[in-house]
Order: C-alpha cells, then structure tokens, then sequence
C-alpha cells in the first residue's frame, strides 16, 4: 500500500480508536460494571468516578511506560551484560571497556565544553537580543527573525554553517564567509583588534560574569543568618568550586589566545582544527537557540515591574545600572530556567555534530559516541553504558525539576 | 527631566543599530544558503554568495568552433564566425588575449594578429571572427582569455532538478512525502492521547495525582537515546520491525511527556465554574472534555502540534533508528541532506537546494503560526 494512504489510514483508525475507546469504556463503566440502580446508586456512581479517571490515563500511562519507563531500566540491564555472549551478566566490565577509550573521554570533555559555552552563550545573545528589541518599533519582526533558526533542523542548519564554513585552495575563490572574512586579516593593527582584543575583552567579560554568580552562590555562607541546611552548604561550595575552574580555564585561554601567532593569508579549513572545531559546532547550536532564549526572556522582562525602573531612574540610574542590577536580578529564576532547557538540548546533541564531522578531528560528542558504539560498531554493552552515562549527566536536573514541580504544587 | 531625554534619543540610535546587526548576523548564513539554491554550480563555485548580487566579473578561457566542422571558405582564406557565449547570455567582454601570459592584451572590438596574415576578432558581446589560410584555420580550434562581467543571474534549474527530474539517489520527492507520511499521524495521535491524559490529571480527583504529574515532569528530561535499544529490540521483537508504525509510536511516546505537561498546565488554568456548572447540570467527564475543555484548550493544542511537527519534521536520529531500512525506499529529507553531505559535499547546489526543500515547510509554518508556538514556549518554561 502507498504509504501517504498507510498513513492517512493510520490517523482515522488512531483517532477513532482514542474517541471509541474513550467512549465506549466510559459507557461500558457507566452502564454496566456500575449502573446507577436503585439500591447502591450513589455507591456505584461514587466507584465509577473512582474507576474513571484510570481510563482517561491508561492509554498514556501505557505508552509512557513503555517508551520511557521500561528502556531506562532495559538500558542498564543490557549495560551490564554482553550481547556476544547471548547477554550474560559481565558487571561493570563495559563501563571499564569504555572508560579505558580515550574516544570516550574526548566525548566527556567535548561535552563539557559544550555544556559551559552553548547555554552561556545563547541566554547571553537571548538576553541582548530581548533588550534591544523591547522598546523598538520594528522589534517583533527583528524578534521573528531572530527567532527563525528555531524552525531549521539541526541538520539543515548544518549545511547553512558549511557553506560559512567552506574552504577552497589558496589560488581559488573562496566561497565561504569565513575564510573571505579571515583573507582580509593580515596581522596588522586592525588585526589584532578583531582577533585579540576583543575576544580577550568578551572572555573577561565572561570571567566577570562567573564571579558574580561565584560571589551570589557563596552569599549566603558569609552571613550569620543563613538558614541553609549543611547540605545545602555543602552543594554551594562544590558549585563555587566548579565557577572557580572555570575561571581559572579562561584565564588560561586568554593567555594563549594572546600569546599565540596566528597564519594570516592562508584559508583555514576550519573543521579540521582541534579545539576551534568544537567552537565552530557550538555556534550552530547557539545561533539556533538564542531565539528560545529571547522569548522567553523578553518576556520575562515585560514582567518586571515599571515601579521598580522608575525609582531607579529617579535615583540617577543610567541604562546598564537598570539592566543589570534592577531587570536581571528580578528575571534570575527565568534565567535559570532557560539555562538549564538548553543544557538538556546540548546534552543530547547529535545532529549537528553526526552532520557535520561526525566526530572526527576531536569533535566527538556523547550522543555521537553512543550512535557510533551502537549502529556502528555494533557493541549494545558499551552503547548502552554511554546512554546510562549521558541519563546521568541528566539526572540533577531531573531532580530539580521534579522538586520545582511538586513544591508549585503543594503551593496551590 | 530634560538630560534624561537627551540620552534616550542617542541611546535609542545605539540600539536602532546594534539591533540591526545582530538580525543581520542571524540571517547571513541562512540568506546565503537560499542565494546559492539559486545560482548555478559554476556561479557557485566561481565566486562568493555575496557577489551574486553585482555584476561579476570572470576569467574565462574558451575554444572558438572546432575549425574542421565550421570554417567557411572566403575568397582564398577561411573564416570560423560565431559567439563565445551561450544563447541569451549578457556577459560583457572588457579585456581579452590569446595567450594565458598575456590575457589582457586587447580590448574589445580590437583585431589580434595571429601572425602570417592569421586574425582573431573579438567584440563586447562575445561575437568573434577568426580568419586565415587553410592551414592556420584548421586543426585545434583557437583558445581565448576573456575578461567578461556577467550581470547578475539566478536560475530555478536547481529546484527543477531535485524535485522533479532528480534520480532516487539524489531527488528530494520522495524523500518529501515520506517525511510527510512520518509528521502527520506522529502529530495527531498523541494530542489525542495526551488530551484524555491532561484533562484526568487536571481536573479530576484520584490518589496519586501529584505523584503522576511528577513522574511526567521527570519523563520530560529523559533523553531518548536511552530508549533507541530496547525499543528496537522490542519493535523487532513483536514483528513492528522497522517502519512507518515503529516511528509513529516512537515519536508518540516521546512526546507524550510535554504534550500532558503542557495541555494539563493549560486545562488547569480554565474557569473551575464552567465545568463545576457542567457537572451539576449532569453532564459527564467525557461531554465535559469533549464539548467544553477541548474546545476551549485549542491554544495549548495548537501550541503543542506545532512543536510536535517541527520536531518530527526535523527529527533524524528516531527516523534513522526506526524507519529507515537498509533498501533505503523510506528515507526522509533530513538523513537524505545527510547522505549527500557524504557524497556530493562539493555540490552545493544540489546541497543548498535540498536543504531549502526542507527547510521550506517548517518555515512556512513558523511564520504563520508563530504565536502559537510563542505562548506555547512561555507555558512550557516560565514557572
């Protein structure tokens, strides 16, 4: 059969099956499990409202499980067994298998840096872009456009960042944006304010930033009047522990980036660098979510309060004093909130990475890696155990969603 | 007041500006990609994108006609007259020469000397006469370098190509209904699923109601990488193998999660008096969903279709999991974008082409429904 009507069969029969089953289960609840008769009428009627909010839930509750509940527990069965040998138990054999390839912990390291820039850098541009195009007359349209790559697939933004990507031979034309753009760079004075000045100013800017955040996170502990638990002490040392790496990284980094000499005149083929590479992936993604970011943060900040604007401009607050010490303390928790939906998009990512190197030149991501394992290599024990890692790396914010959700709850 | 005024209106330009390029930024790749799907192989490869837009100039090196087929006799010499260029072509020749040391040695219109009595004339517009005895106009036809300006020029030959004309390999079409075939059932059945789901969770009383509504915050987080093993060894298993009805319930059940969590967040928010007045006027869960919740949660409905066809849309990994066969008769756009990156990664107009057939549709749809999607973002994540 022509599967267009395979498919439009599929959505009548799916449809009319949800509606029948609902129907029909809730007459046959009504009219014949309990039947509201004389004698225990109200305590039939009472049962069938009992029953009845199980059928509305069945169909979901099944499908759930079974495409979500059962293959967590089924992935970390098969991550602890061999497939070549008919699935029997190994233990923790494929976790070792796996951590002593050094692919892997390019992936985690990969994945990290994935993690630290493409959900700073996107709320960041999102932050500007909701801003800027708040009190514009044409903002909605600037909004729409930079709203759009959301709509592209990671796929079809990866051949868009190819082409800005290309590289052709030194004698030829080049046809990509980027090596056009790097050609006319010649080490000269202009130079070094494009490539050194300004990215060591925007890493600072950068640094800046996670101290701020380090300084907040450790706020409470300075004060006499905390009301933290130990734990919860505990979990804010661990994560001003993490801001100050990172810190100490970009530091780091500005260093090289200052000290090092780069090869003018020539095209780059950008792909095939280590480290820069992962960049260049990276902003696909960011150039794909700052849209989300924007939204949701301008939306944010239509919330915030005018009163509190006002008294800080009759303060003699200028604009940057409004923005970030009024507006962006007040929209912290929508800030987290976007912060960690990107995280999860970035802690899957695949696409963009499968499309465009495929894990070579050092690329290689934990999503990617586990397509690899899986479909290429063939090997379940260690592809499984790779999932279980990147449902790992998920789990804190699981957890802290499911806390949010349940605290909303008991609020209400 | 007045200072404070002041600084708005510089303020503002700033802004005006800094807008302005950011938009920009976004749109370049985008913009690029669509300008190539329009340009030949040759424009593409023989200049940057953003040329396309001015005239061009090119290097070009051309045999006249092949002596033996053309040459007329004239008088005791021989003549071999026609065009450089293709029929309808506006090139302008500027410069031009007969050696490549010297590519520039006359201008149009000018007359060169081959030598003992031998001459090539060439004008603006490509017409060329090339004369001399029998022996000179025959053999090797002679080559020219012409330095012509090209106006702009774009063509619709691409998409022709690789949506109609196109071999299976590399022809979009198919691709195009498949993914059609995937996006549509993948998008209806679990709204419906989802809605029954949502309602019970939000508006009916049983134990266990919070407990269900967390399980469902945390299903959202759980990345499906997780699920690609098992569920494939299941639809295996039980005879599915793979195939349009694997994907469907694979995208089915990925995104129940959001699909409840949002319909719910919206159905909760609905006036408790219309449905409290419903029940005491006798009406059941069922008419009430049905001809009161449904009805009035379209919005959220909306909201979540569209995330639910952008995302199945777009999707490549469940497609190439569970739909796609080693026959290769069900693939779908995006893994077919990926398969020519593999084997036509220089041609970027087939590249940029089939990259904006399948971009198109996604895009249509954002533009026409971008509020839903908005208040459907905004109901998802603000808390």
């Amino acid at each position: 059969m022509n599967p267009a009507l395979l498919g439009l069969m599929t959505v009548i029969v799916g449809v009319s099956a949800c509606l029948g089953y609902f129907y029909f289960s809730n007459l046959l609840l009504d009219k014949v499990i309990f039947p509201p008769k004389a004698g225990d009428k109200g305590r039939n009627i009472t049962r069938a409202n009992m029953v009845r909010p199980w059928l509305f839930l069945f169909p979901a509750m099944f499908a759930l499980g079974l495409y979500l509940g059962y293959p967590v527990i089924e992935t970390l069965r098969l991550s602890l067994t061999d497939r070549s040998q008919d699935g029997a138990f190994v233990g923790l054999a494929n976790y070792e298998k796996m951590f002593s390839e050094p692919k892997f912990w390019e992936a985690m390291s990969n994945n990290m840096l994935w993690l630290v820039i493409v959900p700073a850098g996107s709320t960041a541009f999102g932050l500007l872009a909701a801003q800027l195009t708040d009190r514009i007359s044409w903002g909605n349209i600037a909004k729409s456009l930079i709203f759009m790559p959301m709509a592209i697939s990671f796929v079809g933004a990866s051949v868009i960042f190819k082409l800005v990507y290309d590289t052709r031979p030194v004698d030829q034309e080049q046809i990509g944006i980027l090596n056009a753009v790097w050609l006319n760079f010649e080490g000269g004075f202009g130079t070094t304010i494009a490539l050194k000045i300004i990215p060591t100013l925007l890493m600072l800017a950068f640094v800046a930033m996670v101290a701020y955040a380090v300084n907040a996170v450790i706020a409470p502990l300075r004060s006499r009047y905390t009301k933290d638990s130990s734990a919860a002490k505990i979990l804010r040392i661990i994560a001003a522990g993490l801001g100050l790496g990172l810190i100490i990284n970009t530091l780091i980094s500005v260093f090289q980036l200052l000290t090092t000499t780069f090869t003018y005149g020539e095209p780059q083929t950008w792909l095939t660098i280590p480290f820069w590479n992962s960049i260049f992936l990276m902003i696909v993604l960011i150039w794909i979510q700052t849209g989300f970011a924007m939204v949701i943060l301008s939306a944010a900040l239509r919330g915030v309060p005018e009163e509190t604007i006002e008294a800080a401009i009759v303060d003699g607050a200028n604009p940057f004093e409004v923005f970030f010490m009024i507006k962006v303390p007040q929209i912290k928790t929508t800030i987290v909130v976007v912060w960690t939906t990107i995280t999860l998009v970035v802690l899957k990512i695949f696409d963009i990475v499968y499309a465009m190197t495929n894990g070579q030149w050092e690329t290689q991501v934990l999503a990617n890696y586990m397509f690899d394992k899986l479909f290429r290599a063939n090997d379940w024990g260690v592809g499984s155990a790779s999932a279980i890692i990147i449902m790992l790396l998920v789990s804190p914010i699981l957890v802290w969603n499911v806390y949010n959700a349940r605290k909303e709850m008991r609020e209400k | 007041m007045s200072n404070i005024a002041g600084t708005k209106s510089s303020l503002t330009w700033i802004v005006h500006i800094s807008t302005a390029l950011l938009v920009a930024l976004w749109l370049f790749p985008t913009v690029g990609l669509l300008v190539s799907s329009f340009r030949t192989a040759d424009q593409i490869s023989g200049s940057g994108w953003w040329s396309s837009m001015f005239a061009s100039s090119q290097n070009l090196v051309i045999r006249v006609a092949d002596p033996d087929d053309f040459r007329v006799p004239q008088g005791d010499q021989f003549v071999v007259e026609g065009n450089l260029f293709d029929e309808g072509s506006e090139s302008v020749i500027s410069v031009w020469g007969t050696s490549s040391r010297a590519i520039d040695n006359y201008k149009a219109g000018e007359t060169a000397n081959l030598g003992e009595g031998e001459t090539l004339t060439l004008q603006a517009n490509g017409d060329y006469i090339w004369k001399g005895n029998d022996d000179q106009i025959s053999g090797r036809a002679q080559r020219v370098f012409a330095t012509a300006k090209s106006p702009p020029k774009f063509t619709l030959g691409n998409y022709a190509n690789v949506l109609f004309t196109g071999n299976s390999t590399e022809g979009m079409s198919k691709a195009f209904f498949n993914t059609l075939t995937v996006t549509i059932p993948a998008t209806i059945i679990p709204i419906t699923i989802a809605a029954f789901a949502a309602y019970a969770l939000a508006w009916m009383e049983f134990p266990g109601r919070a407990l269900l509504i967390a399980v469902v915050v945390g299903l959202l987080v759980v990345p499906l990488q997780l699920a690609l093993i098992p569920l494939l060894k299941l639809h295996l298993g039980i005879g599915i193998g793979k195939g349009y009805l694997g994907v469907w319930m694979a995208h089915t059940g990925f995104g129940l999660p959001l699909a409840i969590y949002l319909l719910r967040n919206y159905m909760i928010g609905l006036p408790r008096d219309i449905i409290e007045n419903a029940k005491v006027d006798g009406a059941t869960d069922f008419q009430i969903f049905t001809k009161i919740v449904l009805p009035l949660s379209f919005p959220a409905l909306a909201s979540f279709a569209i995330f639910q066809f952008l995302w199945t849309w777009n999707d490549l990994l469940v497609a190439k999991v569970f739909l796609i066969d080693a026959s290769g008769q069900t693939t779908v756009m995006t893994n077919q974008i990926v398969e020519l990156l593999g084997t036509r990664g220089g041609n970027w107009e087939i590249l940029a082409t089939a990259a904006f057939v399948s971009i198109a549709v996604p895009l249509a749809v954002f533009f026409s429904m971008q509020r839903f999607l908005v208040r459907g973002l905004l109901a998802g994540s603000v808390k």
